[in-house]
C-alpha cells in the first residue's frame, strides 16, 4: 500500500515537473530558445498568490488569478523587452540573457520578501482521501494537482488542434519564413506563447507552494531545472513529450526517495537522463531532425 | 498604373550588395518572368518585394501603395501570395492543415471553402492526400501544395520562386500548365525560373539579371530570340 502512496505522489509531483515544461518546450519549439528564466516566474506566481492569500486574508481562487495575471503580463514583457531585441541573435547571446532576467526575478523577489522561507497556506482545502480502510491516504493537493495537469493537456491539445492561433503556433515552431508568407503575425504568435507558458508557470506555482508549503526567492530554480530535464527527457518540442517527461521524472524522483535514499534522489533522476539521451538522444517522443536539401 | 512598380531597389547582406537598385514593373494580368544565373538576386528580389528582407533603398509601389517597409505578414490580406524557393511546406502538418494555414488571414468560412473546392479542383491529387502528411508526399505534389495554400488566400498577386527547381520533366510541364491556367483564372504572376526556356514560353514579359542589376527586358517571345539571352540561358 505504500508503493502505491509513493508513485501516487509521484504522479502528483510529476504533474507540477509536466506543467512547468510545459511551457519550457512550447517556448523552445516556437521561439527555439531555452527561456531559462521560467523557473523563476514560478516563484513570482508563488509570492503573487501569497501576497493575496497568506498576507491580506484574500480568498484562494483571487489568489490564483492573481498570479496567473501577474504571470502572464511578466512573461509578454520579458520576450518584449529582453528576448524580442535579440531574435536573429546568436542562441549563446539569448541564453545569456535568460539567466541573466533569472537571477535579476530572484533578487527583485529577494529585495521585496527577503531570503527568510514563507509559510505559504494552501490554496486546496479539499479533505484528503482515504481508501483501502485508510491506509492509503491521497491528499487534496495530490487529487488536485493530478487533475489540473490533466484539464491543462485537454484544454492545450484542443487549443493547438482546433484553433487558428494553435495552428499559427505549429507553423511558426517549423518554419518562421512561410508562416509570415501565410500571414502569420511571428512576433504576436511567440508574445502569446510566452503569456500562454508563464499561465502554466503560475499555476505550477501555486501548486507547488500548496503541497511543499516554504517560499523563498529560489523556490521555483530547481522544480525549473527538473522541468527542463523533463521537457528534455520527454523530447524538447513536444507536449506530450513534456507531459510524460514530467510525470516519469516525478515518480522516478519520489521511488528513488522512498526507497533508495532522499539524498540520492536527484542524482538518480539526472542519470536516468543521461541513459535516455545516450539511447534517444532526442527525448522519448522528440522529432527525429531531417535536414533536407 | 501597375499593379507592382518596383524602383531603384538596392538591398544588401552585411557589407555585399544583392541588389544594386533594380527597377521594373508588373501590369495587372501578366505573367513576368525574372530570369538569370544562380547568384543574379533574383530570390533576393522576391523576398524583398514580400517582406522577409529588408532593403536598403528603393521603393516597391502595389496597387499605388508604398509598400517597401511593411511587415512580411501584412501582406497577405492585401493580396501577395508568395511560392517560396524549396516550397517550405509545413512537413509535420496534413496536406489539409497546411492548405487552411495558407487562408490564415480570411476569417469567411463559406468562401473558405469555396476556395478549397476551387484548389482542390486545380489539383486532385491534394484532396486525395489531404490527410496526409505534407512531408511524405513527393516533390512535385509539394510544390502543388506550396501553389495550393498560396492560392487559398485569394490572392491578387502570386509570387513564385523556382517552382520547377528538382522536379521530373513530366511534373516541370504539369506545374508550368497549373501557372498558365492560375494566370487564366486572373490571377499576375511573378516568376523567378532557372529553367528560362520554360519561363519565357509562358511568360507576358520578362528581366533577366546579371549579378543584382537588369541586364535586359523585354517581351518574353522577342528575349526567347534575342542571341544573348540564347547564348547564356538558353543552351543553344
Amino acid at each position: 500500500m505504500s508503493f502505491l502512496s509513493y508513485f501516487i505522489n509521484g504522479i502528483s509531483l510529476g504533474s507540477i515537473y509536466a506543467i512547468i515544461a510545459l511551457g519550457y518546450t512550447m517556448v523552445y519549439g516556437i521561439a527555439k530558445m531555452l527561456n531559462f528564466a521560467h523557473g523563476d516566474i514560478i516563484m513570482v506566481g508563488a509570492f503573487a498568490t501569497f501576497t493575496v492569500v497568506s498576507t491580506n486574508g484574500g480568498n484562494p481562487i483571487v489568489g490564483i488569478l492573481a498570479a496567473v495575471l501577474v504571470c502572464t503580463v511578466l512573461g509578454v514583457t520579458i520576450e518584449r523587452v529582453a528576448y524580442r531585441p535579440l531574435r536573429g541573435a546568436s542562441p549563446l547571446a539569448v541564453l545569456i540573457t535568460a539567466i541573466g532576467v533569472s537571477y535579476l526575478l530572484q533578487n527583485v523577489a529577494l529585495l521585496i520578501f527577503g531570503s527568510n522561507s514563507k509559510q505559504f497556506t494552501s490554496v486546496v482545502n479539499i479533505p484528503a482521501l482515504k481508501l483501502a480502510d485508510g491506509q492509503l491516504s491521497i491528499s487534496g493537493v495530490t487529487m488536485v494537482t493530478i487533475a489540473s495537469c490533466i484539464v491543462i493537456m485537454i484544454v492545450l491539445t484542443t487549443f493547438i488542434n482546433k484553433t487558428k492561433m494553435g495552428q499559427a503556433m505549429l507553423a511558426v515552431s517549423e518554419d518562421k519564413g512561410a508562416a509570415t508568407l501565410m500571414g502569420i503575425d511571428v512576433n504576436r504568435t511567440i508574445a502569446v506563447t510566452f503569456a500562454i507558458g508563464s499561465a502554466l508557470a503560475a499555476i505550477a506555482g501555486v501548486l507547488l507552494c500548496s503541497a511543499y508549503p516554504s517560499l523563498t526567492p529560489y523556490t521555483g530554480s530547481m522544480p525549473g531545472i527538473k522541468a527542463f530535464v523533463a521537457a528534455v527527457f520527454g523530447g524538447i518540442g513536444s507536449i506530450p513529450g513534456a507531459m510524460i517527461g514530467g510525470i516519469i521524472l516525478g515518480v522516478i524522483e519520489n521511488l528513488s526517495k522512498a526507497y533508495i535514499s532522499s539524498q540520492l534522489s536527484d542524482a538518480i533522476v539526472f542519470s536516468v537522463l543521461i541513459i535516455v539521451l545516450l539511447v534517444r538522444p532526442t527525448g522519448i517522443l522528440g522529432k527525429t531532425i531531417h535536414e533536407k536539401v | 498604373m501597375a499593379l507592382l512598380e518596383v524602383n531603384g531597389l538596392e538591398v544588401y547582406y552585411g557589407v555585399i550588395q544583392a541588389l544594386k537598385g533594380i527597377s521594373f514593373d508588373v501590369e495587372q494580368g501578366e505573367i513576368i518572368a525574372l530570369i538569370g544565373a544562380n547568384g543574379a538576386g533574383k530570390t533576393t528580389t522576391l523576398q524583398t518585394i514580400t517582406g522577409l528582407i529588408p532593403a536598403k533603398a528603393g521603393t516597391i509601389i502595389y496597387e499605388g501603395r508604398d509598400i517597401t517597409r511593411l511587415a512580411g505578414h501584412k501582406l497577405v490580406p492585401m493580396g501577395i501570395a508568395h511560392v517560396p524557393e524549396g516550397r517550405r511546406v509545413f512537413a509535420q502538418l496534413s496536406v489539409l492543415q497546411n492548405l487552411k494555414l495558407g487562408a490564415y488571414t480570411r476569417s469567411d468560412k463559406n468562401e473558405l471553402e469555396e476556395t478549397l473546392k476551387v484548389v482542390y479542383n486545380r489539383f486532385p491529387r491534394l484532396e486525395e492526400r489531404k490527410n496526409q502528411l505534407a512531408g511524405t508526399l513527393s516533390g512535385g505534389e509539394q510544390q502543388m501544395l506550396a501553389m495550393g495554400r498560396a492560392l487559398m488566400s485569394h490572392p491578387k498577386l502570386i509570387v513564385m520562386d523556382e517552382p520547377s527547381m528538382g522536379l521530373s520533366p513530366i511534373y516541370v510541364n504539369e506545374i508550368f500548365d497549373i501557372i498558365q491556367k492560375i494566370n487564366g483564372d486572373g490571377v499576375t504572376v511573378l516568376l523567378v525560373e532557372q529553367n528560362a526556356k520554360k519561363a519565357l514560353s509562358i511568360a507576358t514579359r520578362a528581366y533577366v539579371l546579371e549579378t543584382g542589376s537588369i541586364a535586359l527586358s523585354g517581351d518574353a517571345g522577342e528575349l526567347m530570340n534575342n542571341d544573348q539571352v540564347k547564348k547564356a540561358y538558353l543552351s543553344e
